[in-house]
């Protein structure tokens, strides 16, 4: 009892001192930090959006990489920075659900959103935005010099021919590695899944720690077939990079943006408001401009570049399943894939 | 006005400590206590996080079995050392050489020469990494010189950790060749001895020291480097950038602190041996040895001119190559000229709001880092009392050469973030990079301090004293003015490097204090390399500028304060 007095007191004072402190603005009540994983670029349309409905609500966005700021989060997980988190990994969240360090909220209005981008038990704390699924990115200059087929599957992938031509990201670094690993695992079951990624590893030229790198790297020619994101691939290709966006026919794995409150947060009321927003149409239709796939079913519009019916490929994905073996699968990715010292050519 | 009576006492007496001795020692324990808060007791922290699971439950050397029994994991600490010996090799070499050049030739251009050499240490160790892509990956120009190696991997790591320490390296050698005894080349010229003995005898036996200190000191760089093997080492792990995907991919702190520990262990072996080593190293100078004046020799001097020519010429390849790469539109399918990669603020990593919170931030480091670092190397070198704590603070000056930065940034998340520290409030704020910056370039300020204050006969504290003059009145009448040369040398080095460094800044900079260098990071690892070498490039002209501001605050301020060296 006496720890948590001090520890609330010295947590006063912290706060104070950082609001009145050292290079940082000043915090007034209705000022919400927000942690994101959200594209940069995006962040001022959301927050302007939100602030249609709600201007006295100012959003203090920290933005980094998803691993970056599911990291932070947990290393603040005693002592809380943010308000609410708005664009972040699904899985990520999950985890942080685990750990219990969100507020139980049901947003108003989250019955509209898709039943596979809700939070279904009986204390829901998170809340689905958009899905963000897997692709390949083929450069068709490269693939032309170096005579390779225009691969269909995940399947082909395994080609010989392909060797030392595939990126894809490291699951141990990038939440978009460990969505691809998850989702093979549990399309082609356990044992199969294995047995593919040992295949796929033979024709690996590197594993990079970003999600958007392989499919960047495909469009820059520094390597001819990138496994990433419809998103990005979609993004680059409108920049005039010379890519076939290919959905492999097995079906992809995908992986949502959520959101939540974080649990302790001193400003309850304004974050339910955010929440309450972030489920709501307008913010699904900003969602729209760059994801194809968003958690209300029917406003989706087709974004230019992004392949057509998405939905169709998209498998069924059990995020419990993922979130509760995450510690097991890069164990075992690791020990297969990561010991290798000398990247192969 | 004063009577000075200076009556020796018969018996010892332990004199009784003035108002002046307090406020020497309030000032003391001041700046040990910084030492203690931004380095020790955070690392201690991180330590004890090693043996403790992931809810905080002290688990003994559990951790370290598993990190043991982990091949990905230990396979590393080979490479590690594997890179950092290679690297150590070739680095001394070419330095070794190139400091030959610049002090036993007579070649021209010797100033042009030394100003390029140092050209790699204002720049952020990725961007020789993000150049030797664009020169020799897949789509690199240069790419049929590596006869279908990739430079993804040990391969490309060398050779941008070369480019990296290289100024390093050429700075101790230089120093070490620059000082010998011209006697000594004479009698082994007179005794007949031919060219390559001579070299062998006394050239290199002279310069022992030297050449020991550089390797050691490129050894530290390259294994606690993040940003090389980051951005170019493909699937060869190291130990630096394990910690990253401990902490950052897979959230493991636990697991981030043993790797971080098993990163500390030959750092501080290489830091303490080469301790031992310039223990040893004995004056060599005597008063009565003769400097040596290289004699021209038009064969040598053109062999060396061109070698130094060719040194020069990768490094400014390097770069070129970066900046070409930042304002070319699409690298390699468009190659007309645009500026759109500047538009970092349609970028992840915090665009330009980063560039000019660097600028704060090493603003901030230099001034703050000066004062401390000074302060505390005057405390060191001419404080009265506490002899015990002196030394102890001595020590924990010289320990941050030994830290890696990421071992730091990662201890401060454990220390400052926990809501029981007093400190907490710093977290997330400028200040917090600002301290880790500090720290993390101590030892190198420290060591710049002590040498300047060396030279001060303790005669002048003797004299204040006995005038009755506190002592800070001495400090800033005197000390400060007389070692601006040192000073100013110290705040340039925390500036420059606090531009760069990514290591000491990647775990705990928050939105607002978004900086250019890891900008670099993360853009590249978002895959927007172009714009990640557009922002190295003006970290380096930002401190190419601030470098030439130096010289020539230096200029005036030598004409101001150094007149009396000159008689």
């Amino acid at each position: 009892m006496k720890k948590a007095f001090s520890t609330k007191l010295l947590g006063g004072v912290a706060t104070t001192l950082a609001a009145i402190g050292f290079l940082t603005g000043s915090v007034s009540a209705e000022d919400l930090t927000v942690y994101t994983a959200v594209e940069a670029e995006d962040l001022k349309r959301y927050a302007a959006a939100f602030n249609e409905v709600h201007p006295d609500i100012t959003v203090n966005w920290v933005r980094d990489s998803t691993g970056v700021v599911t990291a932070k989060l947990l290393a603040e997980k005693d002592n809380p920075q943010a308000d609410v988190v708005w664009g972040l990994a699904g899985s990520s969240l999950l985890l942080m659900k685990k750990e219990d360090m969100f507020e139980t909220y049901a947003p108003a209005g989250v019955d509209q959103l898709d039943s596979r981008f809700r939070d279904n038990s009986d204390a829901p704390v998170w809340a689905g935005m958009d899905a963000w699924v897997a692709a390949v990115c083929v450069n068709t200059v490269e693939a032309e010099a170096n005579n390779l087929p225009m691969p269909t599957s995940w399947a082909d992938l395994t080609k010989p021919e392909y060797k030392g031509h595939v990126a894809m990201p490291n699951p141990g670094s990038s939440g978009t590695g460990f969505l691809d690993v998850a989702s093979w695992l549990q399309m082609f079951g356990e044992e199969d899944g294995w047995a593919f990624m040992d295949d796929l590893h033979e024709n690996i030229s590197h594993y990079t720690h970003s999600g958007s790198k392989p499919c960047k790297q495909a469009a820059a020619g520094e390597v001819s077939i990138g496994i990433s994101f419809a998103f990005r691939a979609a993004k680059s290709k409108n920049q005039g990079a010379p890519l076939e966006i290919v959905m492999p026919s097995e079906g992809v794995g995908w992986e949502m943006e959520a959101a939540a409150i974080v649990k302790g947060t001193k400003k309850l009321d304004a974050a339910k408001k955010l929440m309450d927003f972030i489920v709501s149409k307008p913010a699904m239709e900003h969602y729209n401009q760059g994801y194809a796939v968003v958690a209300m079913p029917g406003i989706s519009k087709p974004i230019e570049n992004y392949p057509a019916n998405i939905t169709d490929s998209m498998i069924a994905m059990d995020f419990e399943w993922s979130a509760n073996n995450r510690d097991a699968i890069l164990a075992e990715w690791t020990d297969r894939y990561d010991s290798k010292s000398e990247p192969k050519n | 006005m004063a009577e000075v009576t200076n009556s020796t006492p018969l018996k010892v007496v332990k004199p009784k400590a003035s108002r002046d001795d307090w406020t020497m020692r309030a000032f003391m324990v001041m700046i040990g206590a910084y030492l203690l808060i931004a380095l020790a007791f955070p690392l201690y922290i991180m330590l004890s996080k090693s043996f403790e699971n992931k809810d905080g439950v002290f688990i003994g050397v559990e951790n370290y079995i598993k990190y043991f029994s982990t091949p990905a994991l230990f396979n590393s600490i080979e490479n590690s050392v594997t890179i950092s010996i290679i690297t150590m090799v070739i680095t001394v070499t070419l330095a070794f050489i190139y400091a030959y050049a610049l002090t036993r030739s007579c070649m021209r251009f010797k100033g042009f020469f030394k100003i390029m050499a140092m050209i790699p240490i204002l720049v952020p160790s990725l961007l020789p990494g993000i150049g030797l892509i664009y020169m020799f990956g897949k789509q690199g120009y240069m790419k049929w010189l590596l006869f279908g190696e990739t430079i993804y991997g040990p391969l490309g790591i060398v050779i941008a950790e070369v480019f990296f320490t290289f100024p390093h390296a050429l700075l101790i050698i230089m120093t070490a060749l620059s000082i010998s005894d011209a006697r000594l080349y004479e009698a082994a010229t007179v005794l007949r001895a031919p060219k390559w003995k001579i070299f062998w005898t006394v050239t290199l036996p002279s310069a022992r020291y030297g050449l020991i200190s550089a390797a050691f000191v490129v050894f530290t760089l390259v294994i606690t480097d993040f940003g090389v093997p980051k951005v170019i080492g493909g699937q060869y792990n190291v130990l630096a950038v394990d910690i990253y995907k401990q902490v950052i991919g897979q959230q493991n702190f636990s697991m981030g602190a043993v790797v971080s520990v098993v990163l500390l262990i030959p750092a501080i072996f290489a830091f303490f041996i080469d301790r031992q080593v310039q223990k040893k190293q004995v004056a060599q100078l005597s008063a009565r040895a003769v400097p040596f004046e290289p004699k021209p020799d038009s064969k040598f001097d053109a062999l060396m001119m061109s070698y130094s020519g060719f040194i020069v010429l990768i490094i400014v390849t390097i770069l070129a190559t970066c900046q070409f790469a930042a304002l070319v539109k699409f690298w390699p399918y468009n190659l007309s000229l645009g500026l759109q990669h500047y538009n970092f603020d349609l970028m992840d990593g915090g665009g330009w709001d980063s560039y000019y919170n660097s600028i704060q931030m090493a603003l901030w480091t230099a001034a703050v880092g000066t004062t401390v670092v000074f302060t505390g190397a005057y405390m060191v070198e001419k404080g009265r009392g506490f002899q015990q704590g002196r030394t102890l603070f001595q020590f924990l000056a010289m320990m941050p050469m030994a830290v890696p930065g990421m071992v730091l940034g990662l201890s401060y998340i454990f220390f400052f973030n926990n809501p029981d520290n007093p400190f907490n409030f710093i977290y997330g704020t400028m200040a917090i990079l600002v301290v880790s910056t500090v720290t993390h370039f101590y030892t190198v300020a420290h060591l710049t301090a002590m040498t300047a204050l060396k030279q001060m006969d303790k005669e002048f504290e003797s004299v204040s004293q006995s005038l009755q003059q506190p002592f800070y009145k001495m400090f800033l009448k005197v000390t400060v003015p007389v070692c601006s040369p040192a000073i100013l040398e110290i705040a340039i080095y925390l500036f420059v490097n606090a531009m760069t460094t990514v290591s000491a800044v990647v775990f705990i900079y928050s939105y607002h204090t978004q900086l250019a260098s890891v900008a670099v990071l993360n853009m590249d690892d978002a895959g927007d390399i172009a714009p990640a070498a557009a922002m190295g490039m003006m970290i380096f002209y930002t401190n190419a500028a601030a470098r030439l501001l130096h010289a020539v605050v230096s200029k005036y301020m030598e004409k101001k304060t150094q007149a009396w060296r000159q008689r």
